[in-house]
């Protein structure tokens, strides 16, 4: 198994909800709740040494529930791989997470963007400010049901 | 221009206003502007192979203040347009526009939110220039079609007047 899988296991069991391999690629859905504590054990632990957070994606999952959901593409350029982890958020109506911006600082704009096109909001993020949309915009317009030509 | 005032309308400002125009279209200097793919034709356009400078229009000016034709050059995003608005309010009449490719023209395959639906919403254009995005010789033939434009451009005789009036009727 991958050893990313096993880190989480052994240190969280009660976070981790899937994991999945798919032709050499591993994806572990986690709950949202620890995920700083999960990122920052996968960052600093030798057997993984995720030091670099390639992307983070902020998922629409209409009409399932829970709807949103935060997908983070993790590189170790010591072992030379890569791991996906996803979470998924409980509350449809106001998703939020817990920022990652403190683990790896790229994280402060890909999060920014996850709010701006998604409303998902990261707790403790330093400045959770609309990235890409101008700043008196209304709505995400990433979300599944915003209209397609804009509110 | 003013000058008519002491002159009249005669022989004298129709050739002047000829002349004038003849000036203008010969040497229209563009605004060094461009936003998406169909930049990169029209700096094609500029580069020897069509080679612009045959039509006195080499000199892509930097800033809006030497500029007295505009080419929208792509895709016109909302965020993009107090910017452009800006370049146009900027540059010196007389001032002319040209929306090239599908996207200025009336904002192409991309029906979005974030795009604007067509140049022509916020600027006065003169010429469209049709494709995505149009090649060199399109956006020529758009040259040469604002060059006709600018040659029968009253702005001196009593046509000009005329025009004026007509245009006031209007609002």
């Amino acid at each position: 198994m991958n050893q990313a899988a096993e880190l989480l296991q052994e240190k969280f069991p009660e976070e981790v909800v899937e994991v999945v391999e798919f032709r050499g690629e591993t994806q572990i859905t986690v709950k949202p709740g620890r995920i700083k504590d999960i990122c920052k054990a996968l960052r600093d632990d030798n057997r993984t040494s995720f030091r670099y957070l390639s992307m983070i994606a902020g998922m629409d999952y209409l009409p399932q529930s829970p709807r949103f959901g935060v997908v983070y593409n993790l590189y170790s350029h010591k072992n030379k791989n890569r791991v996906t982890l996803k979470a998924l958020l409980a509350d449809d109506a106001a998703p939020a997470i817990d920022s990652v911006a403190p683990v790896w600082s790229t994280a402060n704009w890909h999060e920014r963007e996850a709010y701006d096109m998604m409303g998902i909001r990261f707790r403790g993020h330093p400045d959770l400010r609309r990235i890409l949309m101008p700043n008196d915009w209304v709505g995400h317009p990433q979300r599944k049901d915003y209209p397609l030509r804009g509110k | 221009m003013g000058i008519e005032e002491h002159l009249g309308y005669n022989i004298l400002t129709t050739s002047l206003e000829k002349l004038v125009d003849w000036g203008r279209k010969s040497s229209l200097w563009p605004a060094t502007f461009g936003l998406a793919c169909c930049a990169i034709e029209m700096i094609c356009t500029a580069a020897n192979r069509w080679d612009i400078a045959r039509f006195g229009m080499e000199a892509f000016r930097a800033s809006p203040r030497q500029a007295d034709v505009i080419i929208i050059a792509g895709t016109v995003c909302k965020k993009m347009m107090p910017a452009i608005e800006r370049i146009y309010e900027q540059m010196t009449e007389p001032k002319w526009v040209i929306a090239m490719g599908a996207c200025a023209c009336s904002g192409g395959i991309f029906d979005s939110y974030a795009v604007v639906q067509g140049i022509d919403q916020y600027l006065p254009v003169d010429v469209y220039v049709p494709g995505c995005p149009p090649r060199p010789e399109g956006l020529l033939y758009g040259i040469l079609k604002l060059h006709e434009k600018i040659l029968q451009d009253p702005f001196l005789t009593k046509k000009y007047q005329e025009r004026l009036a007509l245009r006031q009727e209007a609002v």
